[in-house]
């Protein structure tokens, strides 16, 4: 036991300087990266989860690429249209001479087995393609996608659709995505062959998984050159991991910790806009809340809304909860998104006095409402509930928090069995119809599935429907920003804010953060 | 010394063989001090606590984060302790916490022990079919890690309980989960002994003058095993406490508006690398005094009640 | 013997019906894992066709039965978080979690017995105090936070040893992965078992302290003494001697707490073990690795208590007495 108490520090300050060596003499770099969770599968077309695209993003390649700005850039099309004669085809053009890791050739047939896989009933990505009727290869470079109508956004849905080989999932049975009640493993759960800039060298899930560059990518060489991914759950060691040195870069950073991560010598910590919004919700449309002391629906009253956002005081909560992580905002709208708009954004300070006067004027005593939170599923996500719990009890509305892991949460919003919730929402298309659809439009076939707030107003709903098929955009605009002026007039969301991302890592890498949290190890440079 | 009977009752107790070895044992002398004024003043929280933790319309979320003993930068309020990342008292949130603590604990020891010395009674004295599987029962929960059985009562519990009460029903969820998870010990101890009272004469003669099994148990066979019961139960308090504790870390327990000292050390261990040290030092400190000091008194009873070791 | 030897093993097997049964009912409770498994956008209507062809509709019975009758064959099925045979997850996960029970568990038992036997001897000693407070420390703290600590103070402020993770691990010919053969797989264990066996030390400690002071009262260490043997015979040939069954018998029989308590001890040190594993499979109600982990740890302890009687009832006679006249 002794032997190796005394052994061990020096054996890890010997390999530090090694590191340091090799980091200063050749060109291989080795990155070791931390994060929260590991990717839960390698099948590029069965979870669509977080973490599991971003590893997926180093090894499988997409049609196009969101950059860090938020736009979309060519990876393996270089060309995408809509056809000129038919709107409802997408026209693209692939990338000629990429190979796969085994060395076959790609070409249009894989796009095509893709589509159809992506849209297999066992895949999580099949409600962002199901517009798509079907893939035809024109020739070996171009493909058409037929949809069931106009779709000019389209596009922005294939930033996570991945491209697998065929005659790869031919020989090694997995033309579909992992299927859960056959109760067997996909071999593509824990193999990958991909066009992507690193090929997978091991893995051994929620341990480690090794990457190293792939010398035939048809891209410019990135100067990091192997990938040692761990995910390391509690905040606490995975902050640890990085002050000790055993780790380069941390994607998870706790917002109470970037400030002293800031200070410590040797360690930079990048911050950026991440693409999700956290705000409450509420039940306006029930006659009678599950939980509330009293015989009508308090949140049916626009003035017991009203007076709820004025006791949002969202500059405290970013201040002390977020400390100053987070863009405090009146609409649950990341900037970038289109249908954005600076008055969207404005808030006011909060007005406890006439929040009491509103409330106060129709529950002389008040009224009590559990308020349903997750409590690992965004940032500070309790506090913030917390924290507003504390607001709302100065305003005579005394909310019961109850806080639960997410997979006991979400049900709720789901099954429509809570009244006033919290949720953070996404917008991976980069576009508004995204949160109209799930958010805002009536619950029904299709539509609706997260509308907690059990918001359903017909005109509105004929508004989120027409934006599918629209093809004059500046028309379509104009569409969106009547609906949320609506939705903002009927007070369906109280927004809190737009989550602030933070990657820390050792000083001299350099990572930039990307909106939607899939930040790629190709894009790192090394400062000298 | 008109009024001599409490008097004398009093001085009897002072004066008993267990009180003496208390007096020459600094430790149990620190140690009970130092539980007892931890005790005080958690169940005495409302009117010492200078703000109510509890009442979140009380709060002020700017003072979060406040160092002890210095001006909040926005509000200049200071607090003795500090606040935390919501601006609560650390202070008066400590005293609430340990009542809390306190209540799980004692409540889930008192549970344990009503069990297990039930159990173990009933086993000692019927022997036959009952003691084989009240026994057996007994071997599964104590080989079977008492953390994981809490984890399962308490989700079984979220089953049943309608959603709108689940949080008020927490505390109780955990004072069962404890509570079912710890009763082994008491009824081992208990059945041992009350095999061997059984045999003895006065129980043969009062069985034979037609005295009830139920007297015979609670009147004649429990008294004589109350000492090794209160041994186990004190030191049972501070494992109890501890697991509570262990608990609020794997995510059960009592909901966060209502800290537990558990709850404020899960907390404050998130602040460990940022710098407000006091969120994790001061809850630590006092759950660290109040369990060590009731571990040392439930060390010192049994060596004083063993007449053995003297 | 063979009657006896047959109804304990029947107990067993109902204790382990008792623990899958218990566990079962317990997942219609912790969440839907359906949330888990699908991404935002699935539609409701999928989520309910999910549910259907993973069997959660089916009455609780049919679950109950269907769930037996595989686990019997050792077919625990896919895990819904990480799409892998459970059974395979688990068994390449046990060796990280043994090595850490067994290391902590055996540092447990040297310091333990050690400490116990000298506070014995020097009951009224300073150090005998001081030892007896200090070990009080290590169960009057949650693990979790002892384990924090000292990942901030030996991993962070001193840098000497790692904060998370087993190092570098060798694969053995059947299949193990050991962190015994690497310098970075063995500095990777101290933390962690340390953090571990603290408790199980103070255990140990405190019993052996205890059947030390009843042995050495009673005659036979008297005669010993008036043998003319010496300090050092009676303590450690007869004495000590005389308390290690007790103890050893307790030692094996917290090996299922150790293993509880490594689901902590796991997720602080992000050690790649089943405990780790089971949390992070609770969180997202993932069922299958669950009840697996469960009926697992619940077969580890109803082995050990098996052998344990079955060695008791071979060694000590008057237990095979005492047992025949309880149960006839």
């Amino acid at each position: 036991m002794t032997s190796f108490l005394t052994a061990a520090p020096r054996r890890l300050m010997v390999s530090a300087l090694a590191l340091a060596l090799v980091a200063s003499a050749s060109h291989a770099e080795t990155l070791r990266w931390a994060r929260v969770a590991d990717a839960l599968t390698l099948d590029p077309h069965s979870q669509n989860e977080g973490p599991t695209s971003t590893l997926l993003h180093h090894v499988y390649e997409t049609l196009v690429r969101r950059d860090t700005d938020g736009s979309l850039k060519p990876r393996l099309a270089t060309e995408w249209s809509i056809h000129a004669d038919d709107p409802t085809i997408w026209v693209l053009k692939l990338r000629e001479g990429v190979t796969f890791h085994d060395g076959s050739a790609f070409t249009a047939e894989d796009v095509v087995f893709s589509m159809d896989r992506v849209r297999h009933e066992s895949s999580g990505f099949r409600a962002l393609h199901s517009a798509v009727t079907g893939a035809t290869a024109i020739d070996d470079y171009t493909v058409h996608i037929q949809m069931a109508g106009p779709s000019p956004l389209y596009v922005q849905n294939l930033t996570n659709f991945f491209i697998m080989d065929s005659g790869w999932a031919a020989a090694n049975d997995v033309q579909v995505p992992q299927n859960f009640a056959a109760g067997e493993e996909n071999f593509a759960v824990r193999n990958a062959n991909g066009t992507g800039p690193y090929r997978l060298v091991s893995r051994d899930p929620e341990v480690r998984t090794v990457l190293a560059h792939f010398d035939g990518h048809w891209d410019a060489d990135p100067q990091v050159t192997e990938i040692i991914y761990t995910p390391i759950a509690e905040a606490a060691t995975r902050v640890a991991a990085l002050l000790s040195g055993e780790v380069d870069v941390v994607q998870d950073v706790p917002v109470q910790d970037i400030a002293r991560l800031q200070q410590t010598p040797g360690i930079t910590v990048g911050t950026g806009p991440e693409n999700r919004n956290i705000f409450f919700s509420y039940d306006q449309a029930s006659p009678k809340l599950i939980s509330a002391n009293v015989d009508d629906n308090p949140f049916s009253h626009p003035e017991i809304r009203e007076a709820m956002a004025l006791a949002l005081d969202r500059d405290a909560i970013q201040q002390v909860v977020m400390r100053g992580q987070s863009q405090p905002s009146a609409a649950p709208l990341p900037p970038f998104v289109n249908g954005w708009r600076e008055d969207l954004h404005a808030y006011g300070a909060p007005d406890y006095d006439r929040a009491n006067q509103l409330v106060r004027g129709i529950y002389p005593d008040g009224f009590s409402v559990d308020l349903h939170c997750p409590n690992d599923r965004y940032l500070n996500d309790e506090a913030i509930c917390q924290a507003f719990v504390g607001m709302l009890g100065r305003i005579g509305i005394n909310a019961n928090l109850i806080s639960q892991t997410r997979s006991q949460h979400f049900p709720l919003i789901e099954r429509w069995e809570t009244d006033f919730y919290l949720l953070g929402w996404g917008v991976p298309t980069f576009d508004s119809a995204y949160v109209f659809n799930f958010l805002v439009h009536g619950r029904e076939e299709g539509y609706g599935s997260y509308n907690g707030a059990r918001y359903d107003n017909p005109e509105v709903n004929a508004m989120i429907e027409s934006l599918a098929t629209m093809t004059d955009l500046d028309a379509r605009d104009a569409t969106i920003a009547k609906i949320w002026d609506k939705v903002m007039e009927d007070r369906v969301f109280l927004n809190v804010h737009n989550q602030l991302l933070a990657y820390a890592m050792r000083d001299g890498i350099n990572l930039p953060v990307h909106p939607e949290n899939q930040p790629s190890m190709a894009d790192v440079t090394f400062a000298n | 010394m008109q009024d001599t009977k409490p008097r004398g009752r009093l001085f009897r107790i002072w004066d008993s063989d267990v009180a003496a070895s208390f007096r020459r044992s600094p430790v149990a002398i620190v140690s009970g001090l130092v539980a007892l004024v931890i005790v005080l003043a958690a169940v005495f929280a409302p009117w010492i606590a200078p703000t109510n933790p509890y009442d979140p319309s009380s709060l002020n979320l700017m003072d979060g984060f406040t160092p002890p003993m210095q001006p909040n930068a926005f509000t200049g309020n200071s607090y003795l302790m500090g606040t935390d990342n919501q601006g609560r008292d650390v202070f008066s949130t400590i005293l609430y916490g340990a009542r809390i603590s306190l209540f799980v604990g004692v409540s889930a020891v008192l549970l344990a022990m009503v069990l297990g010395i039930s159990a173990g009674l009933v086993a000692g004295y019927r022997g036959g079919w009952v003691d084989a599987v009240l026994m057996r029962v007994a071997d599964v929960q104590l080989s079977f890690p008492s953390i994981l059985i809490a984890l399962l009562i308490f989700g079984v519990a979220r089953g049943i309980i309608p959603p709108t009460q689940r949080e008020a029903m927490a505390i109780w969820v955990l004072i069962v989960a404890i509570g079912l998870s710890d009763w082994v010990q008491f009824a081992r101890v208990v059945r041992g002994a009350t095999m061997v009272e059984k045999g003895k004469e006065y129980v043969q003669a009062a069985r034979v003058i037609g005295v009830t099994p139920l007297r015979i148990l609670i009147r004649h066979i429990l008294p004589n095993v109350m000492g090794p019961v209160l041994v186990i139960a004190t030191i049972s308090v501070a494992l109890a406490i501890i697991a509570e504790a262990t608990l609020s870390f794997l995510g059960v327990g009592v909901p966060p508006t209502q800290p537990s000292l558990g709850t404020l050390i899960r907390i404050g261990q998130q602040f460990l690398f940022s710098g407000e040290w006091w969120i994790l030092l001061f809850p630590a400190v006092t759950l660290l005094a109040l369990a060590l000091s009731v571990n040392l008194l439930g060390d010192w009873l049994r060596d004083a009640l063993n007449p053995r070791l003297r | 013997m063979l009657a006896y030897i047959i109804r304990r093993i029947v107990q067993s097997v109902l204790v382990m019906l008792a623990v899958a049964l218990v566990s079962f009912a317990l997942f219609r409770y912790v969440g839907d894992p359906i949330y888990a498994m699908v991404g935002q956008e699935t539609s409701l209507e999928d989520r309910a066709a999910l549910r259907d062809s993973l069997g959660l509709n089916d009455p609780f019975v049919v679950q109950f039965a269907r769930f037996v009758g595989n686990a019997v064959q050792g077919e625990f099925g896919i895990s819904y978080r990480l799409q892998q045979p459970v059974m395979e997850l688990i068994l390449s996960r046990l060796p990280a979690t043994l090595e850490l029970a067994l290391i902590s568990g055996m540092a447990a038992f040297v310091f333990g017995v050690a400490a116990g036997v000298y506070t014995a001897l020097r009951r009224r000693g300073a150090l005998s105090t001081a030892i007896m407070t200090v070990s009080l420390i290590g169960v009057s703290l949650p693990t979790f936070l002892i384990g924090v600590l000292l990942i901030w103070v030996f991993a962070v402020e001193l840098q000497w040893l790692p904060s998370f993770g087993r190092g570098d691990t060798v694969t053995l010919p059947w299949g193990w992965e050991t962190g015994f053969l690497t310098q970075s797989g063995r500095a990777s264990l101290i933390l962690p078992a340390i953090t571990l066996g603290l408790y199980q030390m103070t255990l140990i400690m405190r019993l052996v302290r205890a059947e030390m002071l009843e042995v050495l009262r009673t005659d036979y260490i008297k005669f010993a003494r008036a043998r003319g043997l010496s300090n050092r015979a009676v303590h450690f040939g007869h004495a000590l001697k005389n308390t290690m069954v007790p103890v050893i018998t307790i030692t094996g029989l917290q090996l299922g707490s150790i293993i509880a308590f490594a689901i902590i001890t796991e997720t602080v040190f992000q050690w790649p073990g089943v405990g780790a594993l089971f949390i992070n499979s609770v969180r997202v109600v993932d069922v299958p690795v669950m009840s697996a982990y469960l009926v697992l740890i619940a077969l580890i302890f109803v082995v050990i208590n098996l052998i344990v009687d079955l060695l008791y009832y071979a060694v000590d006679p008057r237990l095979r007495v005492e047992r025949g006249g309880v149960r006839h």
